[in-house]
């Protein structure tokens, strides 16, 4: 492999970015060689400016962005300088492009198989019957149900999953010598993400197209990739082959990045039968509109200073559940109580006291605090209301607050959200509940919008805060390495309806329930021989939306 | 004749924009070779257009000598220089935030701001500035204006007189403090009704959202200035001969009518800001209705409406401008920008003769366009730059 | 089916919208002092006089009654008969109805005329302004877009009777090209309505292209961020072939959207535009109506405008529903 010629070659590529007045290095001095056949995994938090070097890769740069120096260039060609004709030539036809949602990068207007055929026709590589043939035999390759016919609908009438294949085999619609991978299984379910992996991966081998692959997830970019690139803030860390950048990595960052993973705090033992547990749900059905209940006879205990984990991909009915709670959707059956008195089910009929007790922290910090107030009003604001503490106390509390969350208090209190990062608004969100002094808090997705260091950061200062303070979490995440991380119990949500619950432990150790199962198989694991090894014992017919269709028939 | 020559200038602008390209690759300049490797046939043939403008305006300003179009491009010009230096004097003048603002402000936007500030000077300070007052009658009857005896003008008249002798300049100074004092009390009001009760709906939602809605559907669904003049109709039978009481009517009447498109505007930002989960955090906390409204909704919803304050401004000014001119607006004696207009359309038959008389109905609506220019010019800008933010 | 549904939905609310505005219209005339016959006679006229008008007239019924009176008679085209030639006839002393100029022979006409005003008007202004709209948001932030940006803002904040006097002064007087007052009868060419039209449709087609131009800008602008636009810059296709395969199906709602929202504009434009050039239209009898108060005129010019304008919106609305593949097709 090393005697041949590079595909793509970058040399010292610069790339900045422009906002109004000022201009930021996005891209710094970064280098990288991609030989024919290889796949290389750009890994990196937000920000890191992978997606911007993967679209360089194509000599594409976004609005906004420009390439200040270095080269970069594809077989021979150069791609900065070339002419936009001459550039545009290879785009489709010799580098192709897998953005990261499916759904939103198919035109609606067309129906899938007329954006497949576009390139092939459009570049003069394959007729339009040939490159129809083609697209259902990718089709058929991909395992997309009924190949034939798919490629006929509009995008609106295929699942996120589904579109994610097709968009793949579109890409390779040409036949290309490179592909860019964007990210593309990050918008999707755990379970749905397996079978992209395992279709692109399949697909990348057997027409041994070399490939770039970008992703935040290390674990996947482990089944993917045969070495791995880590950029941090525009800057190179280290490269190295995937098993030797995984065995021993050599910088720190990456160390600590690698070391994320192994956060685990220990199972509280369950509390004594008879205890009164501080939120309790009984047989709970809700509908936003009627005769048509997101959720159904829901039923689980969260006891004093324990985290119950609630889990379940997008629709299972889980933060429903937390609306009931709060009592935003007042319930159409069943109850709700707090520390053995039952709760009226609309907050507007609860009492000051009792929704001081219960507070809520959001998944997007962003729309969770107000962008017009100071942080100290914002975190001031409950300690006024609750407890009725103004001017200098009030001042006091909220310092003391920011202290508790780790945050420098002289130097955050008179900042506006919008002037700190995304994990020190989740940090606010998190002292904002705390105002109140409650008993019971609900995390809604908390760590899902941020980076792994920054998530690991706020899951450690979760459970400090519970174990100061004896609080009670409920914790709605779609992630199993959070719960595995923080949760005491854990209840799966499949489909508004409760699937298993029990302790962590029982819940990570088999026999599990189908789905139970399923979902836990399907998490990535770093070991770069996990998804061969899965398909080799379940079998390609027995992972994602395959599996869950099985399911529901039995 | 003029097609043949029509014919002959296309074959020039698409000669040059088959050779503009190659040209400009071989001029030793990188800037213009740069440009030159990247543009595409499209953009050579825009530039190549925007070169034969130039001669044309070059031909008609020099050659032709167009009195009209020479004020026109003096006009063009002197306003941008004003906008320019009003920009560079805020970058060095004001705090390290007024500055920044004024480094990112496209001319255009202080531009406006001089001439809004200009016209806030102009309608405060009316009685001060203006020669004579507004319902004053000589006994010099159709002056013209330019104030030289020897051309039918007279000194003290600087734009003539009217055809029962009232002092044009002063007209013209007076009208801007009626119909812009008018216009901005009309949008005040109308943006006092339409927020309170769009905040209020978004707020509460239910029947109370579901009624106002419907009505105001039912309002819109009806020509603003159709609906306006229907209306006016029957206030100028319940003023009779009170015509002062017609202007009252019309500044209450268009303020409902413009109340009913900020009520959408406000309710809309409302939503937004209601969906949001500091929103339902402060909900959940126990707050009431006033706080939620004051502290959580307003200060998230006013860049928006202060836009929106800009946009329907112009509307009303034009509104009233435009019943003035139909004649059913402003009463006499106020004197208006758009009565004047209508009382001195005939003049603009004098152009050839008298080019500065003709331009008499001209400066009136130009003044009303000048300002909505202006404050649209700014609008933009705001809208631009919240635009910008939300990225 | 669904799709159908949706759209008969969609008409049932233009009816009922219909309806309810013909109430308000109808209502707020009844609001004026006195009544119809006070109004028409003035504060001078003997209480006979009053009263036999008002018998004449009808107006001695419910309110209701008339309301209905009205509708049916609106719905067949007939609105009653104007006071200004009511009045003549009154005080003639003649009292059989047959002899009042009915509203329907004085508008017809006139509707005629404004409807190809509208029309010349959209014919220029609807190409034109797609065009620019499209190429400003092709080569966005350039000069071009800038001075397209800077004179569309003028040309929109400007009032119509400014546009029309420029032209007039320019087209008119100063080149005598074209005729500044549209005096238009019976029995003209086609070419001779034409060149009488030009100027006041001129007028409008500017104020109208500048909005146009600029919706169409936003809708196209917006588009172009969309992910599926640099989906399809990213296969290599032509920039000619991006717009036009695929940000022009998807734009065709907002630019449907655009267009109905100025043709109904132009209704509004059309009453200023018209006064300035004496044009025989609707707009001018309109405001004619309006200073003397002629109330069965205002009404039914008003429920014309009213109708129009909601039609053009209904209309923009299903057109809107048929383009989008999400409703057309269910999934």
């Amino acid at each position: 492999m090393t005697n041949t010629k590079p595909l793509l070659k970058i040399r010292d590529l610069q790339i900045d970015g422009i906002s109004d007045e000022t201009r930021s290095r996005i891209i710094n001095k970064v280098s990288l060689d991609l030989y024919p056949g290889e796949v290389l995994g750009l890994i990196g938090e937000s920000g890191a400016g992978k997606s911007t070097l993967g679209l360089a890769g194509m000599g594409f740069t976004r609005d906004g962005c420009e390439i200040v120096g270095g080269s970069i260039e594809f077989d021979g060609i150069d791609l900065v300088n070339s002419p936009l004709e001459k550039r545009r030539r290879l785009l489709g036809s010799r580098i192709a492009y897998v953005a990261q949602s499916a759904a939103a990068s198919f035109n609606p207007s067309h129906k899938i198989m007329y954006q497949h055929t576009e390139a092939p026709v459009f570049h003069r590589k394959f007729s339009r019957i040939d490159a129809e043939t083609d697209a259902i035999n990718l089709y058929r390759r991909l395992r997309l149900p009924q190949p034939e016919m798919i490629g006929f609908r509009y995008p609106h009438q295929l699942s996120g999953g589904q579109l994610q294949r097709a968009m793949t085999a579109m890409a390779m619609s040409c036949r290309p010598d490179l592909i860019i991978f964007d990210e593309p299984t990050t918008a999707l379910d755990v379970t749905t993400q397996i079978e992209v992996l395992s279709a692109i991966r399949d697909i990348v081998e057997q027409f041994s197209t070399a490939a770039i692959y970008i992703t935040h997830d290390l674990a996947v970019v482990a089944q993917m990739a045969d070495r791995i690139k880590v950029l941090l803030r525009g800057d190179e860390v280290e490269e190295n082959t995937t098993r030797s950048m995984l065995k021993s990595p050599r910088e720190s960052y990456t160390k600590s990045l690698w070391a994320v993973r192994s956060f685990e705090r220990k199972q509280k033992p369950p509390a004594k039968t008879g205890a009164t547990p501080v939120i309790s749900l009984k047989n709970v059905t809700a509908a936003y509109a009627k005769n048509d209940p997101v959720v159904r006879d829901v039923s689980f205990d969260i006891h004093a200073g324990r985290t119950v984990a609630v889990v379940g991909e997008s629709g299972s009915g889980k933060s429903t559940t937390a609306r009931c709670i709060t009592g935003l959707l007042p319930p159409l059956t069943g109850s709700i109580s707090f520390d053995g008195t039952a709760l009226p089910p609309d907050y507007r009929q609860r009492s000051n006291e009792q929704l001081r007790q219960m507070q809520m922290i959001y998944q997007m910090a962003d729309t969770a605090l107000n962008p017009r107030k100071k942080i100290g009003e914002i975190i001031g604001r409950p300690v006024e209301f609750y407890l009725g503490l103004t001017g200098r106390e009030k001042r006091q509390r909220v310092e003391e607050l920011l202290a508790q969350i780790e945050l420098e208090p002289t130097e955050f209190i008179d900042r506006y959200p919008a002037e700190i990062s995304g994990g020190q608004k989740q940090r606010i969100g998190i002292a904002r509940a705390l105002a109140a002094e409650p008993k019971f808090i609900i995390c809604d997705e908390v760590t899902s919008a941020l980076d792994q260091l920054v998530a690991e950061g706020i899951l450690r200062l979760l459970t400090d805060l519970q174990d100061k303070m004896q609080l009670s979490f409920m914790l709605i995440t779609h992630d199993l390495s959070t719960v595995r991380a923080i949760a005491d119990e854990v209840v799966v949500m499949k489909d508004g309806i409760v699937v298993e619950s029990g302790p962590k432990n029982d819940m990570f150790t088999p026999p599990h329930h189908a789905y139970t199962d399923l979902l836990l198989s399907s998490v990535p694991n770093m070991d770069p021989d996990w998804l061969d090894n899965l398909l080799a014992s379940r079998g390609a017919d027995n992972i994602g939306d395959a599996a869950i269709e099985k399911m529901n028939k039995n | 004749m003029t097609g043949t020559s029509g014919l002959i200038w296309l074959a020039c602008v698409i000669a040059m924009s088959l050779l503009l390209r190659p040209i400009g690759r071989r001029v030793p300049i990188a800037q213009i070779q740069h440009a030159c490797t990247g543009m595409s046939l499209g953009g050579a043939f825009g530039y190549s257009i925007a070169i034969a403008t130039i001669y044309l305006m070059w031909w008609l300003y020099f050659v032709k000598e167009l009195i009209f179009f020479q004020w026109f491009v003096q006009g063009v010009i002197g306003l941008g220089i004003a906008g320019y230096l009003f920009r560079l004097a805020g970058q060095h003048f004001g705090t390290d935030s007024s500055r920044k603002m004024f480094r990112q402000m496209p001319v255009t936007a202080a531009l406006g701001i001089i001439i809004i500030i200009g016209y806030a000077i102009m309608s405060i300070f009316a009685d001060w500035l203006a020669p004579y007052g507004q319902a004053e009658i000589f006994a010099k009857v159709n002056v013209l204006p330019g104030g030289n005896p020897d051309l039918g003008g007279d000194p003290a008249h600087l734009l003539g007189t009217d055809q029962i002798g009232r002092d044009l300049l002063s007209r013209l100074i007076y009208g801007g403090q009626n119909t812009v004092g008018i216009a901005f009390i009309t949008t005040c009001l109308a943006f006092l009704i339409g927020t309170f009760f769009g905040f209020l709906a978004a707020a509460l939602g239910g029947w109370f959202d579901q009624a106002l809605s419907r009505i105001v559907d039912m309002l819109m669904s009806i020509p603003q200035l159709i609906f306006a003049l229907l209306l006016m109709t029957i206030a100028s039978a319940w003023a009779g001969s009170e015509k002062w009481l017609l202007t009252i009517y019309m500044v209450l009447i268009i303020a409902v009518l413009d109340a009913t498109r900020v009520f959408r505007l406000s309710r809309a930002v409302g939503m937004n800001i209601v969906v949001m989960d500091f929103f339902e955090a402060a909900k959940l906390r126990g707050e009431n209705m006033s706080y939620l409204i004051f502290k959580e909704i307003l200060p998230n919803a006013f860049a928006p409406l202060l836009a929106e304050f800009g946009l329907r401004f112009c509307f009303v000014f034009l509104t009233i401008a435009s019943l003035s001119f139909l004649g059913v607006g402003i009463q006499p004696p106020l004197a208006d920008w758009g009565t004047m207009v209508k009382d001195l359309a005939q003049f603009i038959n004098f152009a050839v003769f008298s080019p500065l008389t003709a331009a008499l109905p001209l400066m009136a609506a130009g003044a009303i366009a000048l300002l909505t220019v202006a404050v649209n010019f700014v609008v933009d800008w705001m809208l631009h730059r919240a635009s910008g933010l939300r990225e | 089916m669904g799709i159908l549904s949706i759209i008969i939905k969609r008409l049932g609310l233009g009816v009922l919208t219909l309806f309810l505005v013909s109430i308000i219209i109808f209502l707020a005339v009844n609001m004026l002092p006195g009544d119809f016959a006070q109004a028409l006679l003035g504060q001078a006229a003997t209480p006979e006089a009053v009263a036999a008008i008002r018998a004449d007239l009808g107006l001695d019924r419910p309110i209701a009654n008339r309301y209905f009176d009205w509708l049916v008679g609106a719905a067949r085209g007939d609105f009653g008969t104007s006071f200004a030639q009511a009045n003549f006839s009154a005080y003639v002393g003649e009292n059989s109805s047959s002899n009042y100029g009915s509203v329907a022979t004085q508008l017809a006409p006139r509707f005629a005329n404004t409807v190809f005003l509208a029309s010349v008007t959209a014919v220029i202004a609807i190409p034109i302004s797609l065009a620019i709209g499209i190429l400003a948001a092709l080569y966005r932030y350039s000069i071009f877009d800038r001075v397209a940006n800077v004179s569309t803002l003028t040309s929109i904040s400007s009032p119509e009777f400014f546009v029309a006097y420029i032209l007039i002064l320019v087209l008119a007087v100063l080149n005598p090209l074209l005729p500044s007052l549209s005096n238009i009868f019976d029995g003209m060419s086609f070419a001779e309505r034409l060149e009488k039209t030009l100027l006041p449709a001129l007028t409008l087609t500017l104020v109208v292209t500048a909005h146009m131009m600029r919706m169409t800008r936003a809708a196209i602008i917006n588009l172009l961020a969309s992910p599926y636009i640099e989906m399809a810059r990213l296969k290599g296709l032509s920039p000619f072939r991006v717009i036009v395969v695929h940000a022009l199906p998807n734009a065709l709602a907002p630019i449907i959207n655009v267009v109905a929202l100025n043709l109904a504009y132009l209704i509004t434009g059309v009453v200023v535009v018209e006064v300035v050039f004496v044009y025989p239209g609707i707009g001018q009898l309109f405001v004619d109506s309006v200073k003397i108060r002629d109330i069965p005129v205002v009404q039914a010019c008003c429920m014309v405008f009213a109708s129009a304008y909601i039609l053009l919106n209904l209309l923009a609305d299903i057109m809107a529903i048929l383009s989008n593949p999400r409703l057309r097709i269910p999934k």
